[in-house]
């Protein structure tokens, strides 16, 4: 070989990646894709529509017929919004992924001596911003529809960090559903259905105990469930441990096994 | 010069029922370009995949500058580029940024890759247009862009598959350059066509390939020699003119003519080309044969596949009449 590196220096010797390298290379994922958030500023808007959506609707549509023991129906489907506002946005990570993967991009970041796991690493944490983003809007909305904390400072960031760390485990999901498909259309459908059976499967809506008994274990025990009792709990500020730490063992189990799963099907992509 | 940058022996690789690859061999040497010829669905995108660590081939064993491109996959990243069929660049990042990213991505530093980047730029002449967002870009100020992100680790084996493919013919000719400038500096190329032209335009070698099999290998003047190079084509315009018109042509060109009936096509072989053409025309015109057409026609890959399945009469029905 002839060609060696510029100014008199050899090229590396093509050993292993090293931490820092994997750290760059995610580094870089991510600043490709907070640029092209920030040059599509109409997906942010058309996302946050759906969720604002939801809000009506269940605020001011449906809100009327729900009794909920103990409080405010504002104050009840509110918090449940904000989660699915941060889920919905999580399908643009399978939906992006996918168009990666048609559009050959992939291809060449898997011909690049980057970290393997670099690609999902760098979107999911680039997606994890246009969630913050998002929930900010909501909270927005949610205050002008009449929705009112209750709770501390610390305990309200708590909150709103346990529905960040809830959505960034199922960006993990929503990656392995975009590698799995490798169409965004296809993407795109399969990632509406977990959100539509842990949304309405849940207490987001209506309180459990309104629900036949044989959906009831299922209904209140399930991720988002947990997950949105903590919120809620934080909020209003009641005691939170048992829900804040059941939500948690369920982010770390969705984020360890699609983490796993994801990046198996990002190496035999198309093998 | 003459080590082997890609030896690749008995490559299989099936997707369900299909045959992609039935078992290719081939070899690359340093500082050449290979050419790897055929028709869509040939397996020529296949086996780029395989040859950039992209895909596991299902047999054989492929080596690229001396990396098992499965055993030692990772090491081979570092030494390859490749820029494939369809431009891998992105559309929401200007020229400069994708360049740079890349840079990153093959571990270089900082103050590093942005040079390259204006380096690949400058080259590519997309200076103007390094710092606008390439869904701006052309389509051929794409290529350019994708080929210069393959090349911005300066990479000893550089794979090109279908390089100049629905490009026009000026930006077909500016990549042709630069493949000759950077072959010329060193680099060891393996680019994909369906193009005879640009096969004998830019490669040392020439393979083949049809259904995942390679089905004849060498330079441009062997497989041009085994096509017997080009053809005086005359069609005249009344079918009872056809005995005359071959006579008149057996004796310009002193072979036995090819005659096609059903065509009222004439044709003999024409290795001097335009003299013959310019001789043949002023004997049809004393004789006062009407012609619908006259012509030279250069072997295409068409020709390449109906001398290589068999030839003559026997062309599958699929291939289009060659263009004249
Ligand atoms: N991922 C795949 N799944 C199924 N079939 C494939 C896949 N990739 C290629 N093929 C098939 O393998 C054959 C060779 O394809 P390809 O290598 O793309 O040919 P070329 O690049 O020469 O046009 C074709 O029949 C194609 O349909
Ligand atoms: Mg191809």
């Amino acid at each position: 070989m002839t060609e060696a590196g510029v100014g008199g220096r050899p090229p590396r010797p093509p050993g292993r990646t090293t931490v820092r390298d994997a750290a760059r290379d995610t580094a870089g994922v991510a600043k490709r894709n907070l640029l092209r958030i920030v040059r599509t500023p109409q997906l942010i808007v058309i996302g946050a529509l759906q969720p604002a959506m939801l809000l009506v609707l269940f605020r001011y549509v449906l809100g009327g017929a729900i009794r909920v023991p103990g409080g405010s129906y504002v104050d009840y489907v509110v918090p449940a919004i904000f989660l699915e506002a941060v889920l919905i946005g999580g399908m643009t990570t399978s939906i992006g992924l996918a168009a990666d993967l048609k559009s050959g991009i992939i291809d060449r970041f898997r011909s690049l001596p980057m970290a393997r796991s670099a690609v999902l690493a760098g979107r999911t944490i680039a997606d994890l911003s246009r969630s913050l983003l998002s929930l900010a809007i909501m909270v927005g909305l949610g205050l002008l529809v009449g929705f009112r904390f209750h709770a501390g400072v610390g305990s309200i960031i708590a909150g709103m960090a346990l529905i960040l760390v809830f959505g960034y485990a199922f960006s993990w999901l929503y990656a392995a559903i975009g590698l799995a498909t490798k169409d965004p259309e296809t993407a795109q459908i399969a990632g509406i259905l977990p959100f539509f059976v842990l949304m309405f499967a849940s207490n987001a809506i209506v309180p459990v105990a309104t629900m036949p008994s044989w959906l009831q274990g299922f209904a209140r025990n399930q991720p988002l469930s947990v997950t949105i009792a903590a919120v809620r709990a934080l909020l209003e500020g009641g005691p939170a441990g048992h829900w804040v730490w059941q939500s948690l063992a369920w982010s770390a189990g969705i984020l360890i096994v699609f983490f796993a799963i994801s990046l198996r099907l990002y190496r035999n992509t198309a093998a | 010069m003459g080590a082997a940058m890609i030896e690749v022996e008995a490559v299989t690789k099936r997707f369900g029922s299909t045959i992609a690859l039935g078992g290719v061999d081939l070899v690359a040497e340093e500082g050449r370009v290979l050419a790897l010829l055929g028709p869509n669905g040939a397996g020529k995108t296949t086996l780029v995949r395989i040859l950039t660590t992209l895909l596991r081939p299902d047999s054989g064993r492929a080596r690229v500058a001396g990396c098992d491109v499965v055993a030692d996959a990772a090491a081979l990243r570092h030494l390859i580029g490749l820029a494939g069929q369809y431009a891998a660049v992105d559309e929401l990042l200007t020229g400069r940024e994708n360049l740079e990213l890349v840079g990153l991505w093959y571990h270089l530093e900082k103050r590093e890759y942005r040079r390259r980047a204006q380096d690949v730029l400058e080259r590519f002449g997309l200076l103007d247009a390094g710092d606008r967002l390439v869904k701006t870009y052309s389509g051929g100020m794409r290529r350019r862009l994708d080929i210069g992100a393959s090349l911005i680790a300066r990479p000893a084996v550089l794979f090109l598959d279908e390089p100049t493919t629905g490009l026009d013919p000026r930006t077909r000719n500016d990549v042709w350059s630069f493949i000759e400038e950077l072959v010329s500096a060193g680099t060891t190329v393996l680019l994909t066509t369906q193009l005879m032209e640009e096969a004998e335009r830019l490669a040392h070698q020439i393979v083949v390939i049809d259904t995942g099999s390679v089905i004849a290998r060498g330079t441009a003047e062997q497989l041009k020699a085994r096509l017997g190079g080009a053809t005086l084509e005359a069609r005249v315009s009344d079918p009872a003119d056809l005995e005359r018109a071959a006579t008149l042509l057996a004796q310009v060109g002193d072979v036995r003519p090819r005659i096609d009936p059903d065509r009222q096509l004439i044709s003999i072989p024409a290795a001097e080309g335009t003299a013959l053409l310019v001789a043949a025309g002023r004997r049809f015109e004393e004789e006062h044969i009407a012609l619908d057409d006259l012509g030279v026609r250069r072997p295409s890959l068409d020709d390449v596949f109906l001398a290589l399945t068999g030839g003559g009469s026997g062309a599958p029905p699929e291939f289009p009449e060659g263009a004249e």
